[in-house]
């Protein structure tokens, strides 16, 4: 199993290890992942990312190159910019969801899933390579997420970056923290503020000491993987590999905010355009139980309560902690898209009735003064 | 906080564990999960248990725990007749991971066939057990 420069760092604060995707994970620490969970709400939550892969394109043709290959405008980036998109295949599904930060002109990263990182690589190399450098630097880059209403206030002691300044999906390339070099983007995947800091792979275990030193100081702590998919699922953030696939298009995954298909070509546009002329047939909704049950991976869904035959299955399931609520996603048809529609779940052979709802399960109280400043 | 493995109770290598008492010379069994299940599992969000009245059979599923990130079932240990059922952790099923000995019990049994005991473990054999296991 691989492991990330801060695996003796888990093993240190009595986590949890698990397989994930062939990377030995920190599912939990002893408080646990509501406790994880919470702390992410109210203070702070420091989470080990280095699993996650760093692919640079670099030379004249780079914006280019990475253009093709992704579904947003990169037109609208500027340097010391990030937008959130997917790579598509020609048939429009899903290669993978990732972060494209713009460096310079000539340079960007993109930022994939751990689980995609060997078929994204060799996707963006034969697509990519006759135009530009394509390098991956997972190996030598760590990247540890620092996510929660109480992240700036922790962070901005130990960096001369005004972090206040930093508008969502904006970042600085090579600043520095606490006396680590070390790029700071405001981006997460926690439904809170927050930040993703990058930095040498060797760097990484000083560096995520200093973060927890500060993240305790207000009381927040290590996150593992556990609190980070309720924090995502809670958020209605999709997670690769569950409610985004190869099966799937972001149209139907409700991310059509992330394709310009007046902008400029790309792969899978064409198969996207047909679908979005003929109209969708089925789309990624969310649903709270309404009945005593809690939704898996998988589940069958079912219109009403009665209905014999499944129209949908779970992709993500389980409580979402502070929504007090147990909740899901799944994939079902437009006509039953509206909030209110009644569901039920077959959980584990006993039907347990849900309700389509829209919108994330749970949303942050933005500060007053920086609303829509992003 | 109550023992990690208590002397008194039976195991199974399920990670369920059995009191036993006598009520008027009937025998009754108190039935959980052990700490280790407890560890294992992380946060309980939901206790699903039969009712009262309804029987168990010895090694089949009688109910289930979901926690934040799993459902697992409950396999009894011993045979009998549902004479109660811990309702409250219907609201509160924090009381598992809290209290897996006594707040966080399940059920309680009256025993169907004392013979069964046999198949169960003591507290060493079930600690000797987890250390087989590599825990």
């Amino acid at each position: 199993m691989q492991r990330t420069p801060l695996y003796d760092a888990h093993l240190r604060l009595g986590a949890k290890m698990v397989d994930f995707g062939g990377w030995a994970m920190p599912v939990s620490y002893p408080g646990g992942i509501l406790d994880e969970h919470r702390a992410t709400r109210e203070a702070v939550g420091v989470f080990d990312v280095c699993h996650m892969g760093e692919i640079h394109f670099r030379g004249s043709r780079a914006a280019e190159a990475v253009q093709r290959l992704v579904t947003n405008d990169l037109g609208r980036l500027n340097d010391g910019r990030a937008l959130y998109t997917v790579a598509c295949l020609p048939s429009g599904g899903i290669l993978d969801d990732l972060i494209v930060y713009r460096l310079a002109a000539d340079h960007y990263l993109t930022v994939v899933n751990a689980s995609t990182l060997e078929k994204d690589r060799a996707w963006f190399f034969e697509h990519a390579r006759s135009l530009c450098e394509v390098v991956d630097a997972s190996a030598e880059t760590g990247l540890i997420a620092f996510q929660g209403p109480g992240a700036k206030h922790a962070l901005q002691p130990l960096t001369k970056s005004p972090l206040g300044e930093l508008p969502r999906f904006a970042f600085v390339d090579r600043g520095e923290i606490a006396g680590v070099q070390a790029s700071i983007a405001r981006t997460g995947y926690t439904g809170e503020d927050g930040f993703e800091i990058f930095c040498a792979a060797q760097d990484a275990p000083a560096l995520w000491d200093r973060l927890l030193e500060a993240a305790a100081g207000i009381g927040g702590k290590a996150v593992g993987l556990g609190a980070r998919d309720t924090l995502r699922l809670e958020a209605r953030l999709p997670l690769y590999g569950n409610d985004l696939d190869e099966t799937t298009t972001p149209l139907e995954a409700g991310l059509g905010w992330v394709v310009k298909l007046d902008g400029a070509d790309f792969i899978g546009r064409e198969a996207l355009l047909a679908q979005k002329q003929a109209g969708l047939r089925r789309r990624l909704c969310g649903f709270v139980m309404t009945g005593r049950g809690i939704a898996r991976h998988g589940y069958p869904i079912y219109s009403g309560s009665e209905s014999a035959e499944a129209i949908g299955a779970t992709t993500s399931g389980g409580p979402a902690p502070t929504a007090g609520k147990n909740v899901g996603l799944g994939y079902l048809p437009v006509a039953l898209d509206r909030p209110g529609t009644p569901l039920s779940v077959d959980c584990r052979g006993k039907r347990v009735d849900a309700e389509v709802v829209q919108g994330p399960f749970y949303k942050r109280d933005r500060e007053p003064k920086e609303r829509g400043r992003a | 906080m109550s023992a990690q493995y208590p002397d008194d109770l039976y195991y199974t290598k399920d990670h369920e564990w059995a009191r036993l008492e006598d009520r008027g010379g009937q025998k009754l069994a108190t039935i959980g999960v052990t700490r280790f299940a407890v560890e294992q599992l992380g946060d309980v969000t939901q206790v699903d248990l039969p009712k009262e009245g309804e029987t168990v059979k010895q090694a089949e599923v009688f109910g289930s725990v979901e926690s934040v990130k799993a459902v697992s079932d409950l396999f009894a240990p011993l045979s009998g007749k549902v004479i109660k059922v811990n309702s409250p952790l219907s609201d509160s099923p924090e009381y598992v991971n809290e209290d897996p000995y006594d707040e966080g019990w399940m059920i309680q049994l009256a025993l169907g066939d004392a013979k069964e005991l046999d198949g169960l473990l003591d507290a060493a054999a079930y600690q000797a057990f987890l250390r087989e296991q590599g825990e």
